[in-house]
């Protein structure tokens, strides 16, 4: 299956939810925030969230600005 | 500062959607040279809100979060800086609110890349959906009375006009547009936001009647960011007293400050 994480198409083995995304990324979870197909996925449900083929997700934190 | 100063701005607060502050100095968090640098400004300037942005979380590295450089005191308001459209600036405050588990947002739908305009209708469009979505929004947008007078009819917290463009330093290049939106809008907390580049520029634009003034490369890419984020603390004061003290009418010609009268012969 392959979905793209932040415009980078990634390959994923066999059924995956968000929240083992997070983990497969290696990526700190304090103050994140996913949006999958352009929607918000509250935390809560990242562990529920079943990817699809062809999903596209977001995955930000915050920088420096102004 | 003498007595009757720090009487008037210790109950003088800043008010945003009913918090009040008692710093009316918002700044950013963007182009510091260092961390230790930003902590420094921050400490110094006495800001209690600070701005944010919001990006793509780099996946080839583990990143440090940004946010554990801020002082934990400090208030956080993400921008919506970058994004081009009224979608796009919805989405991302509705991830920096999942994220921050804030309402808070300084809304920014810019038009152009050069001038980093605003473009006041997906500014609108915008605060609209954000406002009903139970956002208080803080628009960054031109300093246009009547695209005030909309954004705050569309539910704003506060209106956020440039003085000049972002990041370029110019001072206040608008301050007849500013003196009217203050005087049509005297209920509205009126932000100041971009485009001031020394302390003058923003005790000015409090002497015009700002409630406050947001700025980030003033202070960041000062020579010694810590000592302008003193001298902006200090102009904001300087500024805000002034403007409530009520500045002597300009005349054209002299007036003597001392008797016509008993001068010797």
């Amino acid at each position: 299956m392959r979905v793209f994480v932040n415009g980078e198409a990634r390959e994923l083995s066999g059924t995956s939810s968000l929240a083992e995304l997070i983990t497969q990324l290696e990526l700190p979870v304090a103050r994140i925030a996913i949006e999958l197909n352009r929607e918000v996925v509250r935390r809560n449900d990242w562990g529920s969230t079943i990817l699809q083929d062809d999903d596209r997700i977001e995955i930000v934190h915050f920088v420096g600005g102004g | 500062m003498s007595t009757a100063a720090s009487a008037a701005s210790s109950k003088d607060k800043l008010i945003i959607a009913g918090r009040a502050f008692s710093s009316r100095l918002i700044i950013g968090t963007g182009k510091y040279r260092s961390y230790d640098q930003m902590r420094s400004a921050h400490d110094a300037s006495g800001a209690e809100m600070v701005t944010v942005a919001v990006r793509r979380v780099p996946l080839d590295r583990s990143s440090e979060s940004f946010l554990d450089h801020l002082n934990p005191a400090l208030h956080i308001l993400p921008n919506t800086a970058g994004c081009y459209t009224a979608e796009d600036a919805i989405r991302t405050a509705r991830l920096a609110r999942e994220a921050l588990q804030t309402d808070l947002v300084k809304l920014e739908v810019i038009g152009d890349q050069t001038t980093l305009f605003p473009d006041n209708e997906q500014t609108l469009e915008a605060a609209r959906v954000l406002v009903k979505e139970g956002f208080v929004v803080l628009p960054y947008f031109n300093d246009d009375l009547i695209m005030a007078k909309k954004l705050l009819d569309a539910g704003c917290a506060a209106i956020m006009p440039l003085a000049a463009p972002i990041g370029s330093g110019l001072g206040v290049q608008n301050p007849a547009n500013l003196r009217i939106m203050r005087e049509q809008l005297p209920e509205a907390t009126m932000i100041v936001d971009a485009g001031v580049g020394t302390a003058s520029d923003a005790a000015i634009a409090m002497e015009l009647g700002a409630d406050g003034v947001l700025m980030n490369t003033a202070i960041a890419a000062a020579e010694d960011p810590a000592q302008m984020a003193t001298a902006m603390k200090l102009a904001i004061e300087a500024g805000r007293l002034a403007y409530l003290a009520g500045r002597m009418p300009k005349r054209l010609y002299a007036s003597a400050s001392s008797p016509l009268q008993g001068v010797i012969e």
